[in-house]
């Protein structure tokens, strides 16, 4: 730990996931905001600093006029899939600097219908990439789960399982947005988006939203029932060599990937070691990147996957529950909310009150990873 | 008798060389030997500015591959694009010694597409666009390789 105090998740508020017509994401913002105030038992004014985010759903400072006009400094992040993210890290840093005792994280967005459609120019690349028909963060998935799939004896059937056991778990979560079971052969037989990616395989752009109250030192008792404890939070970008979305062309010379960084860095700031989490939420934008994202954060080897995720482990009442609200593809990707979505999860799993969807084994020890566009993630470790 | 029509390229800073011959202009760091593509200014692996331009070479090994089944949005894909639309492959390429590259593939079969097969440079029209083309990879002739 950096500094000598504590940080504490003291309160949570969620916006259910899914399609919201008229309400705007910055409404759900605020809506996601006052809950978790109300979590934690205070007002808005009683907050001293503010950050926040969205990708497409506006600025998150303009919530203020919804919240109250308090002059509370509030910094706008727009950092891709990693500004929840990028808000708790800034929000962090000021707590652990003594800058504030009070902040509030707020993530949202409000996505139209279908994939999205990034413009290459604003990705420092020419508009050629996309008139060929290159610049889709599907095909960069597919892409390296084909190859991962080759490398490490990953199966189709074990595809189907991740995406199986998100539906499983999203039926249970009342905020999700896709809440009807799907057996693997559904999975497996429905329409293929990007091989070997089925539709039940993807996550969809969709609308959410999620707010946080942390505190620091003498205020984490004052304000929250069980405290869940801020460990670390860790966020890094790409390094030369790592296979990123967006990338027309990729070195032969590989490194790790931003979440292999982010995530080491995470477990050492907090003294913890990936073999003493209890439950995690990780970036499934697809059932492959559950897959990958697994050994990249350490959580088990790469090839291990395949015998893990068969034997039923990452399912809710296994060794190693992974993404118990039903993670990216149950409950969709409004891109600001996500990261804070995975941390209001483990949030109510340590704290013992996720409902319908508990862990049935004693938690203490909880691990988000969110990972984007154009190769950046960001990774928690909490503990109560 | 057709009129001979030269198609134009998608972005002349991406392929070089003739129709006929196309190459893909790549760059090579003068200090670490790092090549790219499309061609940088700098090197992201060393981030020397000493870099130059480099025709790379036309033939690799497909070291991964998919098949892209809906149809892009317009933008960034071109209207007429959405219009014609047919799936098509997508790979990157190992070009030996170099780096690998993304491209499209002439081969949308996924029973034809296997990792490591030698694939060849080429250049397929523009979707939506007729008068122009950009490049693609084709599967080498069996009497090639």
């Amino acid at each position: 730990m950096s500094g000598g105090e504590d940080v504490a998740v003291v309160g949570v508020g969620i916006h259910a996931f899914g399609r919201h017509d008229g309400v705007t994401g910055l409404e759900m913002g605020a809506i996601a905001a006052r809950r978790a105030l109300a979590d934690a038992g205070i007002a808005w004014q009683d907050v001293d600093f503010a950050a926040g985010g969205s990708d497409a759903a506006g600025n998150a400072d303009t919530s203020v006029s919804i919240l109250g006009l308090t002059g509370v400094p509030f910094i706008n992040v727009k950092n891709g899939c990693a500004t929840g993210g990028s808000a708790l890290t800034t929000a962090h840093a000021m707590l652990v600097s003594g800058a504030a005792e009070v902040a509030l994280v707020v993530g949202f967005d409000k996505h139209p219908r279908g994939a999205f459609n990034p413009l290459p120019e604003e990705w420092g690349i020419g508009s050629w990439y996309g008139e060929t028909g290159l610049m889709l963060t599907t095909q960069f998935f597919a892409l390296k789960i084909q190859r991962y799939m080759a490398e490490h004896g990953i199966s189709d059937s074990t595809l189907a399982k991740v995406a199986a056991k998100a539906f499983e778990n999203g039926a249970r979560n009342p905020n999700a947005w896709r809440r009807n079971p799907l057996t693997e052969e559904e999975i497996l037989g429905a329409r293929m988006v990007n091989h070997p990616l089925t539709q039940y395989m993807f996550c969809s752009p969709g609308e959410g939203a999620v707010a946080l109250v942390l505190a620091r030192g003498s205020r984490i008792r004052e304000l929250a029932r069980v405290p869940v404890y801020l460990r670390s939070v860790a966020f890094r970008t790409r390094r030369f060599g790592s296979f990123e979305v967006f990338s027309p062309s990729i070195p032969i010379e590989s490194a790790p990937s931003a979440t292999t960084e982010a995530a080491a860095a995470a477990f050492e700031e907090a003294g913890i070691g990936p073999g003493d989490v209890d439950v995690a939420q990780i970036q499934d934008t697809e059932s492959g990147a559950e897959v990958m994202h697994l050994a990249e954060t350490g959580l088990c080897e790469h090839g291990e996957q395949e015998a893990l995720i068969q034997s039923g482990a990452t399912e809710l009442g296994g060794r190693l529950p992974i993404n118990t609200d039903g993670g990216c593809l149950a409950c969709g990707e409004p891109i600001g909310a996500s990261g804070l979505r995975q941390v209001h999860e483990i949030v109510l799993q340590l704290r013992g009150e996720a409902g319908e969807r508990q862990v049935p084994k004693a938690c203490r020890v909880g691990f988000t990873q969110v990972y984007g566009a154009p190769g950046v993630s960001a990774c928690t470790v909490l503990t109560v | 008798m057709t009129e001979t029509h030269t198609p134009q390229l998608i972005d002349p800073d991406v392929i070089g060389g003739s129709p006929e011959e196309p190459r893909l202009i790549g760059s090579v760091c003068a200090r670490c030997g790092t090549v790219t593509f499309p061609r940088q200014r700098s090197c992201p692996r060393c981030t020397s500015e000493d870099v130059q331009a480099r025709e790379l070479a036309t033939r690799g090994e497909l070291w991964s591959w998919t098949i892209q089944c809906f149809a892009p949005k317009a933008p960034p894909y071109l209207p007429g694009g959405v219009d014609e639309f047919e799936p098509y492959g997508v790979g990157y390429i190992e070009l030996p010694g170099e780096v690998r590259v993304e491209a499209r593939l002439t081969e949308s079969d996924p029973d034809r597409l296997r990792i490591g097969m030698l694939m060849d440079l080429t250049l397929i029209p523009v979707p939506g666009a007729p008068d122009k083309v950009t490049f693609a990879f084709r599967p080498a002739c069996q009497e090639d390789e």
